[in-house]
């Protein structure tokens, strides 16, 4: 079974969020990686700048592999505070440390929460479901 | 798994011993990846890989007239091959559009194998049949044919210390041999599809795990592996080797598709031969070239090329990263005018709307030194 940490929250697109305060950081689970194989590409779309808003389930970029394109969604709405370069420049990285290898910075819009995530039981649950 | 449905290759359950990853392919649950595309991929360039390729389809054509029979159904000079001799060839319909690409295989003068994809298999079967008649007779081996390919620098030298005799050595590309492997009567065939020394082994299927298993067994200590789907197509596209369904299918003339060289006008009558003359006599208007991404994107098969516009001009055949070359590459059907070496391409996603920019380079990416 995957790795699934127990401090972070998940959605059932196999992205991870770390929630501190209204701050939440995506990255994509080692579900998702494995599911995936050899990262080679990370690449944000041009709407996901950082100021800019996104609503939950928005895309903001793709990650991929030598196979297949996977599209990376806004888990939650909020501002863009910060995208990884380390992570355009080092697509492997996420390989090597799916929860380290973050993708996006958010800061959680008015009114919006991350109560619409999983966590790690529920997530792991859902993937034993798969 | 969901393989309920799905045919399975006499290697199924190593493919599930070895944890690949099973995919659905043209009706077979395949292998597309064990440890990974990229470790597999160079696994191949540097050592040697392990390919099943059971579900691919083998006719066998007997009787006296059998080679010329064949001839007649082919595009490429397949008469003056000597016995243990293939060659690599399309085989057209009367329009001059490919119905698949084969390999002929002369055994004997009235005994020839053909090795054809799996996808066109019910296809050519049915068209062998019903050109060829009466006059020969034609059966589909599938079934009772195994085939692993296997491929890489270190092939041929794992097969001696495997006991295979020291012909092997000596046997140039495009050429076969039946020979004993582990003590079941095989044969070897100098052919493949990722550009790397290396042979295809005809086996019956109740022997194909064996073979399987010794062969990993001894050539654990030279690096040897498991390989998928997925890094069959990243070694191929390398190569430009053409995949039916990509660069070749009933629409694109061999001409087109930069198989001209597989095309003999002069060799004699056989089905297409006129209509593709006549395509040649008017003039291609489009054309395959070869293409590195310049931006930092990842263009993939059945991308557009798109002119200043934004109008679709062209097709992207395959694309994908090349592990080899640590670039994007591609092969694209373009019109005439931008396929000239150093053009530069406008390809366009067309389910997501990213666009990139990629440079008509110069085919194959790669090529095995000598």
């Amino acid at each position: 079974m995957a790795n699934v940490p127990d401090e972070l929250l998940y959605s059932k697109d196999h992205e991870w969020a770390r929630v501190t305060g209204r701050r939440v950081r995506v990255g994509i689970t080692a579900h998702a990686v494995d599911q995936l194989g050899d990262v080679t590409l990370v690449g944000y779309e041009k709407a996901a700048k950082v100021g800019a808003s996104l609503a939950a389930g928005a895309v903001f970029g793709q990650v991929e592999s030598v196979k297949t394109v996977s599209d990376l969604y806004a888990p939650v709405s909020g501002v863009v505070v910060a995208l990884n370069d380390a992570a355009v420049d080092a697509p492997e990285s996420l390989n090597a440390g799916p929860y380290d290898a973050w993708l996006i910075e958010l800061e959680l819009a008015e009114g919006a929460s991350v109560e619409g995530l999983m966590n790690a039981s529920a997530y792991s649950a859902y993937l034993g479901s798969l | 798994m969901s393989g309920d449905t799905l045919l399975r290759t006499p290697l199924y359950d190593e493919h599930l011993a070895a944890k690949a990853r099973m995919v659905p392919f043209t009706g077979y649950a395949m292998p597309v990846q064990y440890t990974g595309i990229v470790d597999e991929h160079q696994t191949v360039r540097n050592h040697a890989g392990l390919f099943d390729v059971s579900h691919m389809g083998e006719l066998l054509i007997e009787g006296p007239q059998a080679v010329a029979l064949v001839d007649g159904l082919v595009t490429n000079e397949t008469r003056n091959l000597l016995d243990g001799q293939a060659r690599y060839t399309l085989c057209c319909n009367d329009a001059g559009f490919p119905l698949d690409d084969l390999i002929v295989y002369r055994v004997r003068h009235d005994r020839v194998l053909v090795v054809c994809n799996a996808s066109n298999r019910a296809k050519i079967v049915a068209h062998f049949q019903s050109k060829i008649g009466a006059q020969a007779r034609v059966t589909d081996i599938s079934d009772e044919t195994a085939l692993i390919a296997f491929q890489g620098p270190k092939a041929i030298g794992i097969l001696r210390e495997a006991g295979v005799d020291a012909r092997i050595e000596e046997l140039p590309a495009f050429h076969f041999l039946d020979t004993s492997l582990f003590n079941v009567d095989v044969t070897l065939s100098k052919t493949g599809y990722t550009g790397e020394d290396g042979v295809e082994i005809f086996c019956p299927p109740g022997e194909a795990a064996r073979i399987w298993r010794s062969l990993l067994q001894i050539g654990a200590a030279h690096g040897v592996k498991p390989c998928g789907l997925g890094a069959r197509n990243t070694l191929r596209l390398e190569c430009k080797m053409a995949l039916y369904g990509n660069e070749i299918d009933e629409s694109i003339s061999p001409l087109e598709a930069a198989l001209a060289w597989a095309v003999k006008l002069d060799k004699g009558d056989f089905v297409g031969r006129d209509a593709i003359a006549a395509v040649k006599a008017r003039g291609l208007s489009r054309k395959l070239v070869g293409f590195e991404v310049t931006d930092k994107a990842i263009v993939r098969d059945h991308w557009q090329v798109v002119d200043a516009e934004g109008q679709p001009v062209g097709l992207v055949t395959s694309g994908s990263p090349s592990p080899t070359l640590g670039k994007n590459i591609g092969l694209a059907l373009v019109p005439v005018g931008l396929s000239e070496l150093g053009t530069a391409l406008r390809l366009r996603d067309p389910e997501r709307g990213r666009e990139a920019s990629a440079v008509v380079v110069k085919t194959p990416f790669y090529k095995r030194k000598a």
